[in-house]
């Protein structure tokens, strides 16, 4: 039987907190689904819709193909950060010097402001006068991510990865550090391999730490905007036009929005459905 | 004069303020059941999932939007065939998920 003390009044502590997400998440959200279903030219002059918007959006060729480019991108940065970032992290040391040296230089590039992060990468790829254009041209490969959407969408992977695998670096880290120094020692008692170390300690000890990380990594990749819009513009044509592009252009660019209020839903519905199922499917198989 | 109160700002209409409420009843209606009587700890359901009756007010919530864009985006203009297949979906998954 539990002993423990239930008070119910500890709840009055989140009040706070609850406040702030009531004013900069709910009252948000709640103005998009208004706006969703109806039309404006401005001036707080709203006229009834109906889920005309959301029957336009769904059927739109445009969103389908903004939505598929945005899955593949999220789909290809996570095959790539996840496993990337694990492995550095198991290089990087546990002890010594080189510990704050590692972890600061890893630290650097999630201090960039997300819009330098594009210029410098549309520095470094410049076919003219960029660093990385001239090393890979100078391999005999023909690259210029102004007008090859395969260029283009190597160098906004390279740049994502370049970004944020860090983070999944740290996390890892993190991880791995908190194993306590027992599990090695009975390890290399038994005489195990660094792979069955890896396989049997370390990798369920993470199995937190990567859901975080996959979560997060997810999450942000599908959200990604800034970056991909100083970098390539959504371009060259449409090859680099993710869902959050896209939104901008039709909010801001076109001002139709009643239409990018219903596409706003339907992407945060898809990011919160593929979160709760990226979180059930782990703490699942965590449990089994 | 342009009319800038909260209220005009946010574009309330009725069948959002409806839309709205009806989640509120609905999350005060499930703190007032687990009140009166506890009992919304995991059981585990069809989908092999563990879930509180909070989890399962989540899954009906979230799969009758999808259920809905999904009428809306490959089925009929009319909502209401959408709503009823939501209805039995939200019955489905309290009963068994």
């Amino acid at each position: 039987m539990s002993n423990k003390i239930v008070n119910q009044k500890a709840w009055f502590l989140v009040a706070p907190v609850f406040l702030v997400v009531a004013f900069n998440a709910l009252i948000p959200l709640m103005t998009v689904v208004n706006f969703s279903v109806q039309e404006t030219f401005g001036d707080n002059v709203f006229t009834w819709a109906g889920v005309q918007w959301f029957q336009d959006v769904l059927h739109s060729e445009r969103f389908h193909n903004a939505l598929l480019k945005q899955l593949l991108f999220s789909a290809i940065v996570l095959a790539i950060e996840i496993p990337l970032g694990l492995a550095i992290a198991l290089t990087m040391p546990r002890k010594g010097i080189w510990v704050s040296f590692c972890l600061i230089l890893m630290a650097l590039p999630l201090l960039i402001p997300w819009n330098v992060v594009g210029s410098m990468w549309n520095i470094m790829a410049l076919p003219d006068i960029g660093l990385l254009a001239k090393m890979i041209n100078g391999l005999g490969i023909d690259y210029n991510y102004t007008r090859q959407p395969v260029a283009a969408w190597f160098t906004i992977v390279l740049m994502d990865v370049w970004h944020w695998t860090s983070l999944v670096v740290l996390l890892c880290y993190a991880g791995l550090v908190s194993i306590p120094d027992a599990y090695y020692q009975a390890a290399k008692v038994d005489g195990a391999k660094p792979w069955a170390v890896f396989r049997y300690i370390q990798l369920p000890k993470l199995k937190h730490v990567l859901t975080i990380a996959v979560l997060l990594r997810f999450m942000d990749s599908f959200m990604i905007y800034t970056e991909v819009s100083v970098l390539t513009g959504g371009g060259p044509g449409n090859a680099t036009t993710f869902l959050s592009i896209d939104l901008v252009k039709i909010a801001l660019g076109q001002f139709d929005l009643g239409p990018a209020a219903a596409m706003s839903l339907i992407y945060f519905m898809i990011i919160l459905a593929m979160s709760w199922l990226f979180y059930t499917l782990m703490m699942k198989n965590e449990e089994s | 004069m342009q009319n800038t109160s909260l209220i005009s700002w946010m574009a309330w209409t009725w069948p959002t303020a409806v839309f709205f409420i009806a989640i509120f009843l609905s999350i005060a209606a499930m703190g007032f059941w687990e009140y009166k009587v506890p009992g919304g700890g995991p059981r585990h359901g069809v989908f092999g999932l563990d879930t509180t009756r909070g989890d399962r007010l989540f899954i009906s919530i979230l799969g009758g939007c999808f259920i809905m864009l999904g009428w809306l985006g490959l089925a009929s203009d009319s909502i209401w065939g959408g709503l009823l297949v939501g209805i039995v979906w939200m019955f489905f998954v309290f009963r068994w998920v």
